[in-house]
């Protein structure tokens, strides 16, 4: 082994440093993503070096704050990839009909698009009014933006169309009114929505669930970090119940590959064996 | 200058990885770099050509369709293989872990750009330094230009497809403008040099 490069091992102790001081736990994420993170934050906030950085976000908690924009990716997008949203109402929700009451887990949430999304789909198949979702996140200013559920207006136009080639069958409209500050979004969608603040890297199950949406978080972890998260849905899911993934994550390297099948490998839809 | 005379020039040490980044003009320019790599050919290539976003890419059908390679669209945690062209997916980027897996994120376009030809460069200049190709080919835009930079400045080697040649020549123009390459060649020799690179290995 090369000895480790001086930025590496600076990456590591703010990373541990981090941890210790905020439990926040970033030591199992991919390191190349993460990297590229940090460096972009350190030209942000002017500092020399990660140790330089470090320093002062041990010191200072409101810039871990802001530093925490930059390790957690807050984008997100409503009806994001339509025909996953499609295989939900044709492969999920039938069978979700047949229970007298729902749990669904909407995990690592960012700024709502995807709960507003899943509520909406949820209501037009008769299902919101007897589930429960928990939208979980571990970056609270994304999670109190989700609770406001205002969504800039520019995006409307890219959301309707997203939500017509999920199968939606109604106005998008009908479901926010347009105001100065963007398109906001009907409350009652969300009635039912538990916003919380918890972490895949080191919380452990809340609930038991018969449906988990964790899309586009999943990318972010290690093979290790990823196989904590697949447990914890293991555990959390009922049994047969659906776990659904970003368009371009997989069980295939993971050890919980044999817990699931697919259901729609191509949407990544699985199935708790 | 002919390839053959500047070939004395490649480097006496092991290339373990390509990268390879495109924009506009890219899949014809591609076709012709790859296009009869034999298929005992081991160096694992990873490309980056802009694709609109939010639309399946076919490029690694059309790849697969005309060459010996395994040829696959990347998937997140998958290890980079022996003799495997991965492309990137359109809307996300490509990076390079340090164990050798392939990474992909959402964070911001870069240069109007997901994928982005400098994330792929800069996380791949970071893993193999000095024992990594860089190819930048033909583009309108500025991708790619620090990215091979950040492959030169890790020791890695670099080339840049002739903008004499290229069909849109902004993005190799881009990347001269910031450094001396250690190629500049039109695609023919790109594919001609990858073939020596992968014999200099062996
Ligand atoms: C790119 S967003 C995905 C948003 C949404 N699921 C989608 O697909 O549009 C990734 C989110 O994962 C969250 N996240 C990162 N690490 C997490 C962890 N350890 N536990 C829970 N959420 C996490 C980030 O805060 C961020 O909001």
């Amino acid at each position: 082994m090369c000895p480790e490069r001086t930025a590496d091992i600076e990456l590591r102790l703010l990373v541990e440093g981090i941890y210790l001081k905020y439990s926040y736990d970033f030591r199992d994420y991919s390191g190349a993503s993460l990297k590229r993170r940090v460096l972009q934050a350190l030209s942000r906030f002017e500092c020399e070096s990660i140790s330089h950085l470090q320093a002062r976000v041990l010191h200072d908690p409101q810039l871990f704050s802001e530093l925490l924009q930059f390790l957690t990716i807050p984008v997100s997008e409503m009806f994001r990839d339509p025909t996953y949203y499609q295989a939900l109402r044709e492969h999920v929700i039938p069978v979700l009909k047949t229970y007298p009451s729902l749990k669904v887990w909407i995990a690592g949430c960012s700024t709502g698009e995807e709960v507003f999304s899943m509520a909406i789909l949820l209501k037009e198949e008769g299902l919101l009014d007897r589930t429960l979702i928990y939208a979980t996140d571990i970056n609270p200013r994304s999670l109190e933006k989700a609770r406001r559920g205002v969504f800039p207006l520019e995006h409307v136009r890219k959301y309707t169309e997203s939500y017509q080639q999920s199968g939606g069958v109604r106005a998008f409209s009908d479901y926010y009114t347009a105001a100065y500050e963007g398109a906001l979004f009907d409350k009652n969608l969300i009635a039912n929505v538990t916003f919380a603040d918890h972490s895949l890297a080191t919380d452990s199950v809340f609930s038991e669930t018969h449906f988990i949406s964790c899309r586009n978080v999943l990318i972010y972890f290690n093979k290790r970090l990823q196989d904590r998260a697949f447990g914890l849905f293991y555990e959390s899911l009922c049994h047969r119940g659906f776990l659904g993934l970003g368009s371009k994550e997989s069980l295939d390297f993971s050890s919980y590959a044999d817990h699931f099948e697919p259901v729609v490998k191509k949407e990544r839809v699985f199935r708790r064996l | 200058m002919p390839l053959t005379d500047r070939l004395p020039k490649l480097p006496p040490r092991r290339i373990d990885a390509v990268v390879i980044g495109a924009s506009a003009g890219g899949l014809q320019a591609l076709g012709v770099v790859l296009g009869g790599l034999p298929s005992g050919f081991r160096m694992p290539i990873a490309v980056v050509i802009h694709v609109p976003e939010g639309q399946a890419s076919k490029l690694a059908a059309i790849f697969q369709a005309r060459l010996k390679l395994h040829v696959m669209e990347a998937e997140d945690k998958a290890p980079l293989m022996p003799g495997t062209l991965y492309f990137a997916s359109p809307g996300y980027h490509l990076l390079i872990e340090q164990d050798r897996t392939l990474s992909l994120s959402q964070e911001e376009r870069v240069h109007y750009s997901r994928p982005s030809i400098d994330v792929l460069f800069e996380s791949a200049a970071d893993v193999f330094g000095e024992h990594l190709c860089g190819v930048l080919l033909t583009g309108a835009n500025e991708d790619g230009a620090t990215g091979l930079r950040a492959i030169h400045r890790a020791g890695g080697l670099t080339v840049v497809q002739d903008p004499e040649e290229a069909l849109v020549s902004t993005m190799p123009e881009a990347a001269l403008e910031l450094f001396i390459p250690d190629f500049v060649l039109p695609v023919k020799g790109i594919h001609t040099l990858l073939v020596e690179l992968e014999r200099n290995n062996a």
